[in-house]
């Protein structure tokens, strides 16, 4: 059988593309970490993976602001091939600041705009912070959703978070109310039992605690947390797991290689 | 050689003494008077005088920073007891005769590398090596908090990124010494910053330089006392892992030298000697360097893709004494020419001899085959990273520096490395005896009142303000966390951390395991008693999370004031001396470690040291990760131990600190008795017997039982008659609670586990003491004193969390 291709996108500090890599290898996926000056060099290159990743890191130290220097050259540069694989309707994933960086590009919310409409800004707290959180997907968009990366989750799930500007805020409320109805807003925070959280379970200040988003074909999927960390059941603090060994982050990238196999 | 715009003679062979000593001081030489004559004597073989660039690299090569002078220098050594009787002995060298002499007569065969490269490697498995090294960044961090230990930190990361051919970086350690955050800003000295502000600066500068390196910081630990004041603490240590075939460098003459990453600029300048002289108000800032861990990280993105193409023959790292210190190292059995003028710089205007000692930053230098010079340039071309052929390596021993066709230096590599006089400084050390401290006798509201404060003291106290802004988790290796719980919202102190390495090595099952021991408050009474109970601490805390300690290896680093005042350099070798004793009598070798001595600071003319620390550091391998324990409790029913005899022990403890207690008997360790208990531990671990584990240390068995019900939010119910304690000096009940005897461990066990337990247990000192409730109360009893403790889980964790919360 064929097998699926994960481009992860490097750069300049980018520091979660092993793990990223290890947890597509986990799922049979065959990944390749390439260089943006590769890709630059080469950007025909980018159409021969099934799946594009936008790992977490520091891409140029978040100078200006987390993620807007790599949004702006992955833009520049190989805008025109990054919107047409996202049209395209292969899977994409941008992860912590690789999703500041689809969010400060445009690429979500709305791939076909291209624009940015949202950002993620500074948390509330005023620091960087590594904890683990809740994540929580509604019933209506667990049941309507056209997520392909969210399928087939427990309704609450746990997961690191680590980072300092992940205070989602869309560009005004006509926005908000149109990803509330579009079901593209995957995951919230939560507490344990699905309440609203109040910090620090609520990490950073979202607005309406949004901790991930995808577009309306439900392609396109960025989220803050970090479920590359936790595709074994060790690496959660209590050693939780489903089946006694897998983490739930796992769910996630084993969906998209999942809908590429089967698309 | 002749005085050039750029370069100037310095003439030193018509000089006094005195006048080579001021030229010494006056130019941040930190050469003593024999040192300078012994460069005087070199000069006058080759008739003629120094240029600057000469005086300046003898100067950094000498430096006690690089060379380590006091510990490998001849030490008169004598201890004197309280009725007079005095011990001498002379050591030729502290270092040989004490810690690497443990390592060599333990001659481990895992140890792969021990004391000769940047960082010391163990065995992981059949094809890897773990490297480990902690540094210390003082000096820098007291004036420039944020800088200093960002560049600490970002130091000893390109010393993971220089042993062998280059190790991948897994996990960071920190561990800070501050002065009280709380001291009133009229009690600060003049010129010097509030301990808050240094403490403040100090967490955010490792934070932002380990977070953007994607290198998570898994352990450390934090110490306040008013003695670090103007001269804080910095310990950052880096563990990595390396290919077993790449732990060689070998440098052959004719191989090219390159440098790669950070330009050269003219910050650091000095500060390998710099770091010799107290710090006072007329301390140099532009001694510190500036970091930018993005250029580190592309160093060391790109540098371990050239090593697995075999591309160079051997790395190191630009630390201490920049381009002068990296070139002199791997140059020392060739030698080696090098065009100063061809070192890419941050901005024009560097005199040679500051392009050549210059500290700047994410340097690293390379010897290169001249048949790999397209392609390793290639490779750091791709993903932009400035790298510049500057010399080559030679074979005629000789160290020749060129700056715009002038030859700028031209000196022995033997004349550089082996000229250095061997000082010798006497030490003493005034033993006194250790009085128990009068019975401490509380009631059951003052116990508790104690245990609050106890749990508030800023030693024992929550770092989570500082944890959790350190990116812990990132890699995902990081299997047991610093803060641990037993759900994601309530967290406790976790003993160790453990770093599975799945994406370096795919497939494994094995860990490293990173602790640590330090207290100073014990070295402030007994030495000798504080580096023996850091060795232990360390041993313990890697113990509690399933280590065993077969496979266990330390690091020692040596923070101590100015070794020529003889009882600072008595209390040193009595230091020593306990790391040899542990060592052998554990076990445990040493592979790697440091020292950072001059800790002083001057305020209005007077001088004050700090008080010593040795931070040991220990890294071991644990054969499956799965059969490790976190401290919080796990069931109601589970059965509660304490493990090892509990003394009559309170100098230097919180207790002491708390009640003002002035006398009291330091901890001491029981090796014979330690180790033991810490097999059978690793065996009742490994085979799930134990489903929590706490080390015991400061503020004892109050302390760990309250940390392990309040990580969990489960109640324990504590029968305090039932703790083993020791007959000669009999303990009061807040004795027993508060004792900070070294040697033990808080264990849970499920009910139908309990018998094999104390099977594996038997022949060693312990005692079954309670059980956890199903309430959310903690509550310690001693029916024969009747006395009752008993509180909250929540407000005792309120009570940890609420003193370090900025």
């Amino acid at each position: 059988m064929k097998k699926i291709k994960v481009l992860i996108l490097r750069t300049a500090g980018t520091n979660c593309d092993y793990e990223t890599q290890a947890a597509f290898e986990l799922c049979g996926a065959v990944v390749d970490c390439v260089h943006i000056n590769t890709l630059i060099e080469r950007k025909d290159k980018i159409f021969e993976y099934d799946i594009l990743a936008f790992p977490g890191g520091f891409s140029y130290g978040d100078d200006i602001a987390s993620g807007k220097i790599l949004a702006n050259e992955v833009k520049n540069k190989l805008g025109d091939e990054v919107r047409e694989i996202a049209l395209s309707g292969k899977p994409i994933i941008g992860i912590c600041n690789g999703f500041q960086v689809l969010v400060k590009m445009g690429l979500l919310p709305d791939p076909k705009l291209f624009e940015q409409i949202s950002t993620l800004s500074y948390n509330d707290s005023d620091k960087f912070e590594c904890r683990w959180v809740y994540l929580k997907t509604e019933k209506k968009v667990k049941n309507e959703s056209s997520c392909i990366w969210t399928k087939n989750l427990p309704d609450i799930i746990s997961l690191p978070i680590a980072h300092g500007e992940g205070k989602f805020i869309p560009g005004d409320k006509k926005l908000l109310d149109i990803l509330n109805k579009n079901n593209q807003i995957v995951f919230r925070y939560s507490a344990k039992d699905g309440s609203d959280p109040g910090y620090p379970l609520a990490p950073n200040g979202s607005v309406e605690q949004i901790a991930g988003i995808c577009n309306t074909k439900g392609n396109v999927f960025g989220l803050m947390p970090h479920p590359e960390r936790y595709v074994f059941a060790l690496q959660h603090p209590a050693k939780e797991g489903f089946d006694g060994k897998y983490g739930c982050g796992r769910i996630i990238f084993q969906n998209a290689v999942n809908f590429v196999k089967w698309s | 050689m002749k005085s050039t715009t750029n370069c100037k003679i310095i003439e030193i062979l018509n000089l006094s003494d005195e006048q080579l000593a001021e030229l010494s001081r006056k130019n941040v030489l930190s050469l003593s008077l024999a040192e300078m004559k012994a460069v005087l004597d070199y000069f006058k073989k080759l008739k003629r005088n120094p240029t600057d660039v000469e005086m300046e690299t003898i100067a950094q090569t000498w430096s006690e920073h690089c060379k380590h002078k006091t510990l490998t220098g001849i030490i008169e050594y004598t201890e004197e007891e309280e009725s007079g009787k005095k011990t001498k002995r002379t050591y030729n060298n502290l270092l040989k005769e004490t810690i690497f002499k443990a390592t060599v007569e333990l001659n481990k065969e895992w140890c792969l590398s021990v004391f000769e490269d940047n960082a010391g490697v163990i065995d992981f498995d059949s094809k890897n090596g773990v490297a480990f090294k902690v540094e210390t960044h003082n000096h820098p961090s007291a004036l420039e908090p944020y800088g200093g230990s960002a560049t600490g930190i970002g130091g000893v990361i390109r010393d993971i990124l220089g042993v062998g051919l280059g190790a991948k970086p897994l996990a960071n350690t920190d561990v800070f010494c501050f002065g009280d955050p709380n001291t009133k800003a009229s009690k600060v000295p003049e010129g010097m910053h509030h301990p808050k502000r240094i403490a403040k600066g100090v967490v955010s500068g490792v934070r932002d330089y380990g977070n953007r390196m994607g290198i998570p910081t898994v352990n450390g630990a934090v110490c306040f006392d008013e003695g670090y004041m103007a001269n804080p603490l910095v310990y950052c240590g880096t563990m990595g892992i390396i290919p077993k075939n790449k732990i060689e460098k070998k440098v052959n003459s004719g191989d090219l030298i390159l440098v790669a990453g950070g330009r050269t600029g003219r910050d650091g300048i000095h500060g390998a000697t710099f770091s010799s002289v107290e710090l006072d108000t007329e301390s140099d800032v532009s001694a510190v360097q500036i970091g930018n861990p993005i250029v580190e990280k592309k160093v060391l993105d790109t540098m371990l893709k050239a090593r697995d193409l075999n591309l160079y023959r051997a790395v190191t790292d630009c630390g201490a004494g920049g381009l002068s210190s990296a070139i002199g190292e791997l140059g020392e059995k060739t030698g080696a020419v090098v065009y100063l003028d061809k070192v890419p710089l941050k901005y024009d205007g560097l005199y040679p001899w500051e392009i050549w000692i210059s500290e700047a930053q994410e340097r690293m230098v390379f010897a290169v085959p001249p048949e790999n010079k397209k392609k390793i340039v290639e490779i750091f071309k791709k993903e932009n990273v400035e790298a510049v052929f500057v010399g080559e390596f030679t074979n005629d021993g000789k160290l020749i520096l060129v700056y715009n066709g002038d030859v700028v230096t031209s000196m022995d590599m033997s004349f550089l490395h082996g000229g250095i006089p061997k000082p010798t400084r006497p030490a003493v050390c005034k033993t006194k005896e250790e009085k128990v401290q009068k019975p401490v006798k509380m009631n059951s509201s003052e116990i508790l009142e104690v245990l609050k404060a106890s749990l508030a003291d800023l030693n024992v106290c929550s770092k989570e303000w500082i944890i959790r802004q350190y990116d812990h988790e990132v890699q995902g290796q990081t299997i047991i966390k610093p803060l641990q719980g037993n759900s994601i919202e309530v967290s406790g102190p976790g003993d160790a951390a453990v770093v599975l390495p799945y994406t370096v090595v795919k497939g494994t099952k094995k860990g490293v395991v990173l602790s640590n021991g330090l207290n100073p408050q014990y070295g402030k009474i007994n030495t000798y008693k504080m580096a023996a109970s850091a060795i232990e601490e360390s041993l313990r805390n890697a113990v509690a999370v399933g280590a065993d300690i077969e496979k266990i290896s330390v690091l020692d680093n040596f923070c101590w004031g100015d070794p020529n005042k003889p009882e600072i350099l008595g209390s040193l070798v009595r230091a020593a001396n306990a790391c040899y004793d542990m060592s052998k009598a554990f076990g445990v070798p040493f592979i790697s470690g440091k020292d950072s001595l001059n800790n002083e600071y001057s305020i209005g003319g007077k001088k004050y040291s700090i008080p010593p620390a040795l931070l040991i550091s220990a890294m071991g391998v644990i054969e499956n990760v799965a059969n490790t324990v976190t401290m919080p409790l796990k069931n109601k029913g589970n059965k509660i131990f304490v493990l090892g005899i509990t003394r009559n022990e309170f100098g230097g403890s919180v207790l002491a600190k708390i009640k003002n207690i002035k006398t009291g008997v330091v901890p001491d360790v029981y090796p014979e008795e330690s180790k033991v208990l810490m097999k059978k531990i690793y065996q009742a671990i490994n085979k799930n017997f134990v489903e929590s584990c706490h080390d015991c240390s400061e503020g004892g068995i109050a302390i760990a039982i309250s940390e392990m019900a309040f990580a969990s939010g489960k109640g324990v119910n504590i029968n305090i008659d039932a703790v083993e304690v020791e007959i000669k000096n009999p303990l009061t009940v807040a004795e027993i609670l508060f004792s900070e005897s070294n040697g033990r461990f808080i264990v849970e066990v499920k009910p139908e586990n309990e018998a094999t337990f104390m099977e594996i247990l038997n022949g060693s000192v312990f005692a079954e003491v309670g059980y956890v409730s199903d309430e959310t109360k903690i509550v310690f009893e001693s029916k024969k004193t009747k006395i009752m403790v008993q509180e909250q889980l929540e407000v005792l964790l309120n009570a940890w969390q609420n003193t370090i919360d900025w």
